[in-house]
């Protein structure tokens, strides 16, 4: 593989979506198959691309070290001052292993999407529409990326806050869909404009915005870590501020606490979407974020000594308690959906706090498996609600025709229907109430494993690799190398040893809520009709083909629930370490090639049987709750459709709605901040402060001229009559003779023109007329007589244009 | 005189203006392809103007020796005489010491090509004008011509007479081809830019007869030193004390271009007019007095301007906010994007405070520890300025070009009236989405180049104001989203089936190089940049 190809490569893995984005828009969206042909081919060439890149970069075994170097190339793309002190900005990508790993999860999670939404999408009247954001959204993401310094990261990073912003609000005629669009693009910007100033400072005080610049460069690292901040504040270092701001671009971003609110609702796009959002991109990102900027994060502290710096600390107690958080309201909520939204929010809690106690290997060894079979979960959850509306659809038809035909024939003739409202009429929306059925909510579910087996198995490896199931799957692997740093980080430091209890019960919640779900989706009997005739088209349906688009993804997703964690088992692992460890030739092979992108690679853990204990334990106990909570009860069909959850019983009603309304924090939001900024904008800017204060006051000025003037008159006759008086007068005279030879307010203009005219000509003559030391004397007098009447035009303007404008209205 | 290129991009307009007067009103057809075919050649000259000066093939001008200043004093300005390019001179007004001296730098040339390329998509979107077109036409012309006058001025006195004669085509246009309240609004606005204009005025007349000159060359190393043209030393009338008069001469000129800029408090008038001025009249509302800042009065007045420059800060940073807050608060869609250029404004009035607020330290070589970060924030920041003012004339006028093509075919621009329109026009909705997306500054678009660089620049200077600037740029994204859910998202409102609100064809041709510029300036923004930054490394180098 030559290092040519590999250097100018990165930059051609973000370029298909984009040409594809833009020929859609621009044209090809017309034609549907035209379309759905030029999105696939250009994702499936970015994955090509960078599956080309990654084995380049895999093959470098010394790839991101000293030595190794990078895969990179950029360009200056702007100029600033003369000489590199000035710090001008280049643009460039640059693939190092940690590049290399996100290049392998995200083109590939993306290209599965992608597929799935073929199928998924292909009855929705504006298909192409959807497939040119997705593009667009891929491409943006591919760049963050490969960019190879913070200002590139940032335009991949707002280019998919507005794909998200795009995609949620894609059926843009519900009202809950714009609001969930606005919501999730205006609570990520709180978050962006203040991680837009830890770019400033970080800029302003480096020069430079290159990754390689600044994190590989221990000195930068080291001034960074020591100087105090701007003004002091709080105590700070530069780097401090710098890491907090970076910091809270991730809390906006990857839905953390109190920023997540956005999270939930972005369930208003259409399902690939949130595939989309919470695996492969957006979340993804801000992740990647703060693990890339890890050594500046890090810096001033000592994470293996057990201190920690500022915005080290704040990742930890915000990620371990929005892991906590989240995963105790996925436990309440009934809409499957909602319920994968609100893991997301837990799992990446997981990660942001195991980057605060500095497990960096593991922060992204769990972004990649949770990735896998999240995007395996949304993808799954899509057939399940498709499946459902499907139901829904079939029962509606049936009862619509009497009785008179088998409903699965009238089903396969009609075809599936997307999710509501999807292709209704638009104008209907604003008169009709919302339907009553909602597919989406699991107490209208129930066996849906008889219906949709393929879609059941898939499902379930995915909601056991979230919940951890032990060895077998990917995200016990991931979260188990989580609990061993945080235990290992425990032991110097009373957070290391918070952070991994919080996470250890965050892990039984898992389970827990995992369980729910499954049992209430697929297990027992049908709950309603809907569930009864659900199906999707996975081939269970005879006559029905396979629709491979929807089936496919999920089986190669699944595989990589399972698998992808094999590659970071910890060599110290009992039988199956050592059986690993030999095949790579590198010990703990992910750890290890991740970590040496970093200038002072931190060691790989060796294996402690403690942290084991507990990924095993806080499973185990999670699955016998789940069981004796949900699964039992849902099998035996004791809980039929509208009954309280069973849960409820055990923890008390108030604490259970306490977590299913998500702790009033959206209530708070709105009144504690969105009300007052809408009463700023309508109220007060506008009217008292514009209004209310600065017309007045400007009217005062210029009043107060006028008294000065008429004061000034007593004194000073000759001059002031003159100009006040005289010249007016003969200007209206002039006006008046004007006027009667044309008839026409033009004259009325030119007066103005020639006012201005002759008080040019007035202030020159003085200069031209007398010696400079007499025209000096004559300029003081002419800027005191116009001072004057320069207030007295704006309060007579003023009151004119108010008098007019209380006319004209 | 000769005629060179910079004279014939200020005098072609006006040309083609005085045509338009004594061609037959009959045939409008005729009338419009003068005009555009006049703007176009203007545009032809000024894309040459940057090419020439980005290769640097302008013979530089020698100035007479009476302009010459003697000797240059502590402060001095220009490392290279080649900070304008394309120089003209010819004695003008001898008696008074005023030339046509004319030449661009980086600056200048921004703010030209800007004007020349908006000026003939302004007449394309007028073309449904049928009320005295010929007139309509020639102020646009006029206007064009003053414009351009007033950015390639170097003498006083010249920049004075275009600075006022600029104002006279705006209020014309207003009053006669404007809304229902346009009287109103166009009085206003004519009276508040010329009680500004009158200390403009005085400022500029004491700074000729203090040192004699005009020229702005030789001004900007002589009057910061205190010197006349002869190189004596300058006292004040009346035995003022000279700080105090020059304090004063700095208010009055700043006065002027805040109220043309806006910058708060002074932006009262700007709503008003915009709300009532014709499409082409509100995309043509160039950015004088912003200009007017970053030639005449930091430079002219550095030590000044250090001193004012918190001042100008604080005043940015709470245009910035209650700019963006009024916005939101808006339902009129011409007054929300007025109440955002407020906002926007502010950020350039914010790196210009940083400007105004290092020049002086570099100028007079004051020793400082963090000398590197300020040198290179202060570029940044005064670049990000001027780049501001570039991508926020285009996208600001893409803005009034849609508010003013919904506004055409629905008669009014109520916001609360719209909602689903996407559906109705899915062409115009994009364009909105995409403007509003480049307005509200998303990366890889024009604005966010300006805005990256006002942030990062001025935050080493301005630490505090920038972040609360920051809610000012949050704001932006909400008042842009509820532009976007009040005009496109939601049902279809009953009133609007069977309207067609769909952009025209000739709209579309107009959009499509402001979209352009916006997405090349977006993604390679150095193309212009390396021209703006080779002049403001040359005030800091």
């Amino acid at each position: 593989m030559s290092w040519t190809n590999a250097n100018i490569l990165p930059w051609l893995i973000p370029v298909p979506p984009l040409i594809a984005f833009v020929v859609i828009i621009l044209g090809v969206g017309r034609y549907k198959t035209l379309t759905h042909i030029t999105a696939i081919a250009a994702i499936a060439l970015s994955w090509l691309f960078s599956f080309a890149e990654v084995l380049a970069a895999f093959g470098t075994h010394d790839l991101g070290t000293a030595t190794g170097g990078i895969f990179g190339n950029s360009f200056t793309w702007l100029s600033n001052g003369n000489s590199a002190a000035f710090g001008s900005i280049s643009m460039g990508v640059a693939v190092d292993p940690l590049t290399s790993i996100m290049l392998f999860m995200v083109p590939l999670a993306c290209l599965l999407i992608f597929i799935y939404s073929l199928g998924y999408m292909n009855d929705d009247p504006r298909t192409t529409r959807f497939f040119a954001y997705l593009s667009l959204f891929a491409s943006a993401m591919l760049v963050l990326v490969v960019a190879d310094n913070l200002l590139m990261l940032f335009i991949g990073w707002e280019v998919m806050g507005l794909c998200s912003y795009l995609l949620i609000g894609f059926w843009y005629e519900k009202e809950s869909a714009y609001k969930a669009a606005i919501k999730a693009f205006m609570t990520t910007r709180v978050a962006d404009v203040i991680f837009l100033i830890g770019i400033a400072y970080l800029w302003a005080s480096t020069g430079t915005l290159n990754f390689r610049a600044v994190l590989s460069d221990p000195s930068v690292l080291h001034m960074l870590g020591t100087t105090p901040a701007i003004g002091g504040l709080l105590g700070l270092t530069a780097a401090g501020v710098i890491g907090i701001c970076i910091v809270i671009g991730t809390i906006g971003k990857s839905a953390q606490f109190p920023l997540h609110v956005w999270l939930p609702d972005a369930m208003e796009g259409p399902t690939p979407v949130s595939a989309m959002i919470h695996a492969a991109t957006m979340v993804s990102a801000g992740v990647y974020l703060v693990i890339r900027m890890y050594p500046v994060l890090s810096a001033g502290g000592n994470p293996e000594q057990g201190i920690y710096s500022a915005p080290m600390v704040l990742m930890a107690v915000v990620g371990s308690f929005t892991a906590l958080f989240a995963a105790s309201i996925a436990i309440t909520q009934n809409d499957i959906k909602r319920v994968l939204a609100y893991s997301t929010i837990s799992q990446l809690g997981f990660m942001i706090a195991a980057l605060g106690v500095g497990a960096y290997a593991a922060a992204a060894f769990h972004l990649i498996t949770h990735a896998f079979f999240k995007a395996l979960l949304f993808l799954g959850s899509g057939s399940v609600i498709h499946g459902m509306e499907h139901g829904e659809h079939t029962v509606h038809a049936a009862h619509a025709v009497h009785q008179g035909a088998d409903a699965h024939e009238i089903a396969a003739e009609q075809g599936t229907r997307l999710e509501p409202d999807a292709h209704g009429d638009p104008a209907e929306h604003g008169t009709t109430p919302a339907p009553v059925f909602d597919p989406q909510d699991m107490r209208n579910m129930g066996g849906l494993w008889r219906t949709m087996p393929v879609t059941a198995i898939t499902f379930i490896i995915g909601g056991m690799s979230l919940a951890g199931l032990p060895i077998v799957t990917a995200g016990f692997w991931s979260k188990d190398e989580i609990f061993a740093e945080a235990w290992a980080a425990g032991s110097h430091n009373a957070l290391g040893l918070m952070v991994f209890i919080v996470l250890a019960f965050a892990a039984f919640l898992t389970a827990v809520y995992t369980f729910r779900q499954i049992a209430m989706t697929f297990l027992g009997t049908p709950r309603t009709e809907a569930a009864q005739y659900a199906l999707h088209n996975d081939g269970t349906v005879k006559g029905r083909r396979i629709n491979a688009q929807l089936v496919a993804p999920l089986i190669v997703l699944a595989f990589f629930a399972i698998f992808a964690g094999f590659v970071g088992v910890n060599p110290g692992f009992w039988l199956l370490g050592p059986a690993l460890a030999g095949w790579p030739q590198i010990s703990a092979p992910f750890a290890h090639w991740v970590n040496q992108g970093l200038i002072d690679a931190p060691t790989v853990l060796p294996f402690n049987i403690i942290p084991v204990f507990v990924s095993f334990l806080v499973f185990g106990l999670g699955a016998w709750v789940g069981w004796l909570a949900y699964v039992r009860p849902y099998h035996e069909n004791r809980v039929r459709a509208g009954e309280p959850d069973p849960v409820e019983k055990y923890i008390g009603s108030d604490f259970y709605r306490l977590a299913a309304s998500k702790y009033y924090i959206d209530q708070a939001y709105n009144r504690f901040l969105v009300a007052p900024i809408n009463w700023l904008s309508r109220v007060f800017a506008p009217q008292i402060v514009d209004n209310g204060v600065i017309d007045p006051v400007l009217n005062w000025i210029a009043g107060a001229m006028v008294v000065i003037g008429n004061t000034a008159r007593a004194f000073n006759t000759v001059v002031i009559d003159g100009v006040s008086d005289g010249i007016p007068e003969a200007l209206y005279g002039l006006a008046r003779s004007l006027r009667s030879v044309q008839n026409g307010q033009i004259q009325r203009y030119l007066l103005y023109a020639l006012a201005a005219a002759i008080l040019i000509g007035v202030n020159l003559a003085p200069a031209v007329i007398f010696d400079p030391s007499q025209a000096r004397t004559v300029i003081v007098v002419m800027i005191f007589i116009e001072v004057v009447l320069a207030g007295a035009i704006v309060y007579i303007a003023a009151n004119r244009a108010q008098a007019s404008h209380g006319e004209g209205d | 005189m000769q005629l060179d290129l910079i004279s014939s991009i200020v005098f072609l307009p006006l040309l083609g203006a005085g045509l338009l007067v004594v061609l037959p009103r009959a045939n409008r057809d005729l009338a419009r392809a003068v005009a555009f075919g006049f703007s176009l050649v203007v545009l032809a000259l000024a894309a040459y103007l940057f090419i020439v000066y980005q290769r640097g093939s302008c013979a530089p001008l020698v100035l007479p020796a009476a302009l010459t200043p003697v000797s240059a004093g502590p402060r001095v300005l220009l490392p290279s005489p080649a900070v304008f390019q394309c120089e003209n001179y010819a004695p003008f007004f001898p008696l008074l010491g005023a030339s046509w001296h004319v030449g661009v730098d980086g600056l200048g040339l921004a703010m030209v090509l800007m004007t020349a390329i908006l000026t003939p998509l302004a007449i394309m979107i007028s073309w449904d004008i049928k009320e005295r077109l010929n007139e309509y036409l020639a102020l646009l012309l006029v206007m064009e011509m003053a414009v351009m006058g007033v950015f390639v001025s170097l003498d006083l006195l010249m920049f004075f007479i275009f600075y006022e004669l600029s104002i006279v085509p705006t209020f014309f246009l207003i009053n006669q081809w404007g809304g229902p309240n346009r009287k109103a609004a166009s009085f206003r606005f004519f009276l508040y830019i010329m009680a500004g204009s009158l200390g403009l005025l005085l400022s500029i007349q004491m700074i000729g007869a203090l040192s004699g000159t005009f020229d702005l060359r030789a001004l900007l190393t002589t009057w910061p030193n205190n010197l006349t043209l002869q190189g004596q030393t300058i006292s004040a009338p009346f035995g003022m004390s000279l700080q105090t008069v020059k304090l004063i001469a700095f208010g009055a000129i700043s006065l002027a271009f805040a109220l043309k800029t806006p910058i708060w408090p002074f932006h009262t008038w700007l709503p008003d007019t915009q709300e009532q001025a014709p499409t082409a009249a509100s995309m043509l509302l160039f950015k004088v007095g912003a200009f007017g800042f970053l030639r005449l009065a930091v430079p002219l007045f550095p030590a000044e301007a250090q001193q004012w420059a918190p001042v100008l800060a604080i005043l940015a940073t709470i245009g910035i906010v209650l700019g963006a807050l009024s916005a939101y608060g808006q339902t009129s869609l011409r007054r929300l994007i007025a109440y955002s250029t407020v906002g926007h404004m502010g950020f350039v009035a914010l790196g210009i405070a940083a400007f105004a607020a290092v020049y002086n330290t570099i100028l007079t070589k004051t020793p400082a520890n963090d000398l590197v970060e300020l040198t290179r924030s202060v570029t940044l920041a005064t670049n990000g300025a001027i780049l501001q003012m570039f991508t926020h004339g285009l996208t600001a006028a893409a803005m009034f070009l849609l508010a003013g093509a919904l506004f055409r075919k629905s008669g009014t621009d109520d916001l609360n009236r719209f909602g689903g329109l996407w559906g109705l026009a899915p062409a115009y909705g994009a364009l909105l989405v995409f403007t509003g997306m480049a307005s509200l500054g998303l990366p890889g678009l024009s604005d966010f180049v300006g805005e990256f660089q006002l942030v990062a620049g001025t935050w080493w200077i301005f630490p505090f104001y920038v972040a609360v600037a920051m809610i000012g740029l949050l704001i932006s994204g909400a008042y842009i989203l509820k532009v976007i859910q009040k005009i496109l998202q939601g049902p279809i409102r009953e009133e609007w089936q069977g309207y067609r609100l769909e952009i025209t064809r000739l709209e579309l041709v107009a959009m499509a190089p402001l979209v352009v510029i916006t997405v090349v300036t977006g993604l390679y923004p150095n193309w212009i940049v390396t021209a703006i930054n080779a002049t403001v490394t040359r005030l800091f180098g």
